[in-house]
C-alpha cells in the first residue's frame, strides 16, 4: 500500500478533466491517488464544440483526454459508474456499482443537467434535450424520418441546437419564452438584429412564446399550444432552456445548497466540508452558476492551488462571450444590459450591413462597462481588453465601434494592456507570462504557444497572442535595427534628409559626413537611388557609376547567364508598326529572343554587354529610347485602348497612360513602380493592382494608390473620385514624390502603405489637404525631375568615355565563351550546364 | 620571382568598381578603390550562379573586409583571400596584382 492520499473527483467532464491535467502537473501528483467516476460512457469530451459532431467529428476527435492519460498517470476510472453516496462521517464514497472507497479530499464536478420544463407533454417521444454525444444520436436516427424540428429556448445552446436540425435537413423554428434571443447576452437592438440574421438563414424565430402544452400533432408529431392561442407543429422538439446544476449527491449527502440549488462553494472552491471541493457548473458560488466552460476552468485551478498550500481564490469570472452562429458573429462584454447607475450608451445601427453595436460606458465617459455586437464582432478582443483591465477609453469612445471608413485603426495597442491582462482565457495566460516567455527565447508563435498553452484553446486570442510578440520583440532583447546598413547609422528617410538639407551631391561626400567604411551594395544602391531621386543626374556620371546596382550599372537587365536583356520604351504600350518592324529587324540582326512583357511592351533578351551599345544605337536611330526597366523607376502605364476604339470605353485611357509616362519616365524611387489607366470600370488595364491606377468614370478620373500584383497581391485603395486631369496630375505628383522621400529601401507602396502610420487617411491628408504645408515642395521635386529627365541611353552611346565599359575584357576584344545558346520554339535561350560541357568538349575536338 | 603580367593603363580601372581582364585565358576581376589606393584581382567566375560576372558586382567592405557581391545572387567574397562570407566551403581564386608607373600588372603564380 502506498501512504499516498486518496483523492476521489466526481465526474468527468470538460472541468473534472481540466483538473485532472492540471493536478498532474503539479507536485501534487506525488501526494494523492486519484480515482475518478464518469457516469457517461464517454470520457471528457468538447462538449463546447458539441455541434461539430454533426459536421462530421467523431467522439474521438471531441476527447479531451490525451490516450492513455490515465494509465500514464496512474489515475484509476470509473466508466459508466456514478458515486451515488458520501458518508462524511466515515469518509466513504459508494458508487452506483457497489465500490466502496476511503477518502481523503473530494473534488465535486458533477456538472449540470439541460433544465426541461415541466409542460404537459414534455415525456412524448421524440422530445429530446441537447447536451450528450447520445443526445446528438439519437436526434440524427430521428431526423431522417423527421420533416419540421423546433427548439424551445432561444439562449446560446439553443441556437446551435437550431443549427443542428437546421443542418440535419429539417425545416427549424426556435420557439423563445423571453422577448428576444440570447436573452442574457443581448439588449433589445442586439437581439432585433440577431433575429433577423437567423431568419434570414431559414430559420424561423417566435418569441416570447410560452409553452402551454405539448400533444399530438395533426400534420407533424407533435402540437405546441401557446399561451397566446397560437400553435406549432414540430416533429422533433428540443428543450434548451438552460441548465440547471447536478447537486443530488452533495445534497444527499447533507451538503450546504444554494436557494435554487447549486453546491455552495467559497473563495477556494470548498464547500461547507473542508474535505469536498466543488468545481464547475454543479457549483454556485456567491450566488451565481457559471455555465461557461472558462469559469469551471478557473475553479479547476483554484483548487488545485490550495491543494498544494496556496493562496488562490476564485473570484468570479467573466461572462464575456463571443460566438459564431451558423456564420453570424456575436458577442457580449460586460454589463450588455446597462444595470449599473448612470451608466451611458453609445449605439450604432447599419441596417444595410446587419450590423448592431453597444457600448456601455460609465457615467465620466472613461470605463467601458459592457458591450454587445452582433453581424460584426472583430472588435471584441480590443473591447474586451478595454472591459477586463479598466483601460481608460479614448475621448469619443463611439469611435470604438463606428466603422472606420479607411485603414484607420482604432485597435488598442498591447502596449497599453497591464501585464495582469489576460490574453488567453481558455488558459489563463496573462501578458506578462507572455513577455517573460518572449524574454527567455520564445520568439515564435509556435514557441509562445508550447511554452504557454496561449492560443491553443479556443485559438480566439491568436490574433493578440501576434501583436504582444511584436511589441515585446520590438521592445527587447531581438533588436529591430532599423540602420541601413553598418555603414550608415541611418534609415533610408534619414538619408534621404540629409542629402536634401546638406545638398549632398555625392556618395562619397554622404559617407564622409554621416558614415563610416567603404560601403557595401545595400548603402550604395539606396544613395545612388536618392541621390537619382533628388538631383536626378545621369547615373553612370564618375561619381555615381559605383553605387549602380547589377542592372543600372550597364542600363539593361542582366539575367542568369550573364547576357542582359533590352526593353525600350512603349509608353502606354502603344508603339507603331514601323517601330514593330525596327524592334524586329534589330532583334534579329542580333539573334535576341523576344517576349512581350506585363507591362504592354516587346524584352529583347540574350545581348552581351559588348552588343548593349550597337543594339541601342539602332533602336535610338529607330526613334526609341530606354525603358528604364533596369531602374528602381517608373517603369511602364498600362492602358486598354480606351474610349478611342472601345465601344464601352467612357474616356480616352491610352492618350492620358501615354502622357503620364510620358511625364514620370526616368523618376527613380525606393522600387520599381507601374501605373495602370482603364477607360472604364471595366477595369481592363487591371489598374487596381498597380502602385498608381487610374479609372475612367462619367464624373472624371479616380485615383487609386499603393496597389500591387506580384508575390503579395494588394488591392489598390481608391485615393479621390471624379479628378480632372489636372488635379489626378497634381495629386500623382505629391503621392509620388512623398514616397520617393519617405519609403524604407526596396519598399514597395503598397507595404510603404501598410506601414504608413494612420495609413491612407494621412496620406490624403498631406496629399489633398496639405497637412504638411508640403504640397509645393513635392511639386517643384517632381517638376525637377520631369525637367531634367534624359534618355540615359542617348546620353551613353554619345560618350566614346562611357562606352569603354561596354567590353567583356578591358584588354581583348574577345567575348565571353561561357556564353552559350541552344534553339528552343524557333528562338535561342541559354543553355544548361550539360550543355554547355557539351559545347566546350566538341569545340576543344 | 613572380610573373606580372601587364593588362592595361589604370585608367582602364573603374574607381569604387570593377572591370575584368583576360589573362592567360582566365578572366580576372579587377576593382580598384582609389581613396585607399587599392587594387584586388579576383577570378571572375561567380561559383553560384556558374557564370563570369564577378568583375560587375558592387564593391565595398563587411566589417572592413573589402568585398565584392555577386550581381546574380548577392553572395559576398572577400577580396583578399576569395573567400565566400556567407558559405565557408567556397572560396574563389585571388592573384597578385599591382599598379607600376601607371600600368596594371596582375600575376597568375601563387
Amino acid at each position: 500500500m502506498s501512504n499516498k492520499q486518496i483523492l476521489v473527483v466526481i465526474g468527468n467532464g470538460m472541468v473534472g478533466q481540466n483538473f485532472l491535467t492540471s493536478l498532474m502537473v503539479s507536485s501534487l501528483k506525488e501526494t494523492y491517488e486519484v480515482i475518478t467516476f464518469c457516469e457517461e460512457s464517454q470520457v471528457a469530451y468538447d462538449r463546447v464544440h458539441l455541434t461539430e459532431f454533426f459536421s462530421g467529428k467523431t467522439a474521438q476527435d471531441l476527447s479531451l483526454v490525451e490516450e492513455d492519460f490515465f494509465e500514464d498517470n496512474n489515475i484509476t476510472i470509473h466508466i459508466g459508474d456514478k458515486a451515488v453516496a458520501i458518508d462524511r462521517a466515515r469518509k466513504l464514497v459508494t458508487s452506483e456499482k457497489g465500490i466502496t472507497i476511503a477518502y481523503d479530499k473530494i473534488v465535486l464536478a458533477t456538472g449540470s443537467y439541460p433544465f426541461v420544463p415541466p409542460i404537459p407533454g414534455h415525456k412524448r417521444e421524440q422530445c429530446l434535450v441537447y447536451r450528450t454525444i447520445e443526445d446528438l444520436e439519437e436526434i440524427t436516427a430521428l431526423a431522417k424520418k423527421s420533416k419540421v424540428g423546433a427548439v424551445i429556448g432561444g439562449g446560446l445552446l439553443g441556437l446551435e441546437a437550431a443549427k443542428a436540425l437546421k443542418d440535419l435537413g429539417l425545416k427549424t423554428h426556435i420557439v423563445q419564452f423571453a422577448p428576444r434571443l440570447m436573452a442574457v447576452q443581448m439588449d433589445e437592438g442586439g437581439g432585433a438584429m440577431l433575429e433577423k440574421k437567423i431568419e434570414d438563414l431559414g430559420i424561423s424565430v417566435h418569441t416570447s412564446k410560452n409553452t402551454k402544452n405539448i400533444s399530438e400533432g395533426e400534420t407533424c408529431f407533435h402540437k405546441m399550444s401557446f399561451a397566446d392561442g397560437g400553435e406549432l407543429e414540430a416533429d422533433i422538439i428540443l428543450f434548451s432552456a438552460g441548465i440547471r446544476p447536478r447537486d443530488e449527491l452533495a445534497s444527499s449527502s447533507g451538503l450546504a445548497l444554494g436557494a435554487r440549488g447549486g453546491i455552495q462553494i467559497n473563495n477556494q472552491c470548498l464547500t461547507s466540508d473542508p474535505d469536498i471541493f466543488a468545481i464547475g457548473e454543479c457549483a454556485i458560488w456567491n450566488g451565481a452558476i457559471f455555465g461557461l466552460v472558462a469559469p469551471g476552468y478557473a475553479m479547476a485551478r483554484t483548487v488545485v492551488n490550495v491543494l498544494e498550500g496556496g493562496d488562490a481564490e476564485f473570484t468570479g469570472a467573466d461572462m464575456s462571450t463571443k460566438l459564431k452562429l451558423m456564420g453570424v458573429d456575436v458577442a457580449s462584454i460586460g454589463d450588455a444590459h446597462a444595470r449599473t447607475k448612470d451608466a451611458l450608451i453609445y449605439t450604432y445601427q447599419n441596417g444595410a450591413d446587419e450590423v448592431y453595436k453597444r457600448l456601455v460606458v460609465s457615467a465620466d465617459k472613461k470605463q467601458l462597462l459592457g458591450a454587445v455586437l452582433v453581424g460584426d464582432a472583430s472588435g471584441y478582443g480590443t473591447l474586451l481588453q478595454y472591459c477586463l483591465n479598466s483601460i481608460e477609453l479614448p475621448e469619443n469612445p463611439d469611435s470604438l465601434i463606428l466603422p472606420s471608413r479607411s485603414d484607420e485603426s482604432v485597435g488598442l495597442g498591447v502596449d497599453a494592456l497591464p501585464n495582469s491582462a489576460q490574453i488567453c482565457s481558455c488558459h489563463d495566460v496573462t501578458k506578462g507570462k507572455i513577455c517573460s516567455a518572449v524574454e527567455s527565447g520564445c520568439i515564435t508563435i509556435e514557441a509562445l504557444k508550447g511554452e504557454t498553452k496561449a492560443a491553443t484553446g479556443c485559438g480566439g486570442c491568436s490574433a493578440l497572442l501576434k501583436s504582444v510578440l511584436n511589441s515585446e520583440l520590438e521592445k527587447s532583447g531581438i533588436e529591430v535595427n532599423t540602420d541601413i546598413c553598418e555603414h550608415f547609422a541611418h534609415t533610408r528617410q534619414d538619408l534621404y534628409n540629409l542629402v536634401m538639407i546638406e545638398e549632398i551631391k555625392t556618395f562619397d561626400e554622404l559617407l564622409e559626413h554621416h558614415g563610416q567604411g567603404r560601403g557595401c551594395e545595400i548603402c550604395r544602391q539606396a544613395v545612388g537611388s536618392i541621390l537619382a531621386s533628388y538631383w536626378n543626374e545621369y547615373v553612370l556620371e564618375k561619381n555615381h557609376l559605383s553605387l549602380q546596382d547589377t542592372n543600372d550599372t550597364f542600363l539593361a537587365n542582366m539575367q542568369k547567364d550573364g547576357t542582359y536583356s533590352v526593353v525600350p520604351r512603349m509608353a502606354g504600350g502603344e508603339v507603331t508598326p514601323d517601330g514593330l518592324i525596327a524592334v524586329g529587324q534589330i532583334a534579329k540582326k542580333y539573334q535576341l529572343y523576344t517576349k512581350i512583357t506585363g507591362g504592354q511592351r516587346v524584352d529583347l533578351f540574350g545581348a552581351r554587354v559588348d552588343q548593349l551599345p550597337p543594339i541601342w544605337k539602332e533602336l535610338i536611330d529607330a526613334g526609341f529610347e530606354s525603358g528604364h526597366a533596369y531602374g528602381k523607376s517608373l517603369r511602364t502605364v498600362k492602358s486598354c485602348v480606351g474610349s478611342t476604339w472601345c465601344r464601352f470605353g467612357v474616356d480616352d485611357s491610352v492618350g492620358l497612360a501615354v502622357e503620364l509616362e510620358n511625364r514620370y519616365k526616368g523618376l527613380r524611387a525606393p522600387h520599381k513602380i507601374k501605373f495602370g489607366v482603364s477607360g472604364c470600370t471595366r477595369e481592363c488595364a487591371e489598374a487596381q493592382g498597380k502602385d498608381i491606377g487610374i479609372i475612367a468614370t462619367e464624373g472624371g478620373w479616380n485615383l487609386y494608390v499603393c496597389g500591387n500584383g506580384g508575390m503579395k497581391p494588394r488591392h489598390a485603395d481608391l485615393f479621390a473620385t471624379n479628378l480632372d486631369k489636372e488635379t489626378l496630375i497634381k495629386y500623382i505628383d505629391r503621392v509620388l514624390i512623398f514616397y520617393v522621400r519617405t519609403a524604407e529601401r526596396l519598399q514597395r507602396t503598397s507595404v510603404w502603405m501598410e506601414n504608413m502610420e494612420g495609413g491612407l487617411d494621412y496620406l490624403k491628408s498631406v496629399v489633398i489637404e496639405d497637412k504638411l504645408n508640403l504640397s509645393t515642395s513635392l511639386e517643384s521635386q517632381m517638376q525637377h525631375v520631369i525637367d531634367t529627365y534624359r534618355c540615359e541611353w542617348k546620353t551613353t552611346i554619345a560618350s566614346e568615355e562611357k562606352l569603354k565599359r561596354f567590353r567583356h575584357f578591358i584588354n581583348s576584344d574577345k567575348t565571353d565563351e561561357n556564353i552559350v545558346f541552344v534553339e528552343e520554339r524557333g528562338q535561342i535561350r541559354p543553355a544548361d550546364e550539360d550543355e554547355r560541357q557539351h559545347f566546350k568538349l566538341v569545340e576543344e575536338a | 620571382m613572380t610573373q606580372w603580367i601587364d593588362i592595361g593603363s589604370v585608367d582602364d580601372l573603374q574607381a569604387d568598381s570593377g572591370v575584368c581582364a583576360l589573362v592567360e585565358n582566365t578572366q580576372v576581376a579587377i576593382f580598384y578603390m582609389p581613396k585607399e589606393n587599392a587594387v584586388y584581382a579576383v577570378n571572375n567566375y561567380d561559383p553560384f550562379s556558374k557564370v563570369q560576372v564577378l568583375s560587375r558586382g558592387l564593391i565595398g567592405d563587411i566589417k572592413g573586409v573589402p568585398m565584392v557581391a555577386s550581381p546574380i545572387y548577392k553572395q559576398h567574397f572577400n577580396l583578399e583571400t576569395g573567400e565566400c562570407f556567407e558559405d565557408e566551403t567556397v572560396c574563389i581564386d585571388t592573384y597578385a596584382v599591382r599598379i607600376e608607373n601607371g600600368r596594371v600588372e596582375v600575376s597568375l603564380a601563387e
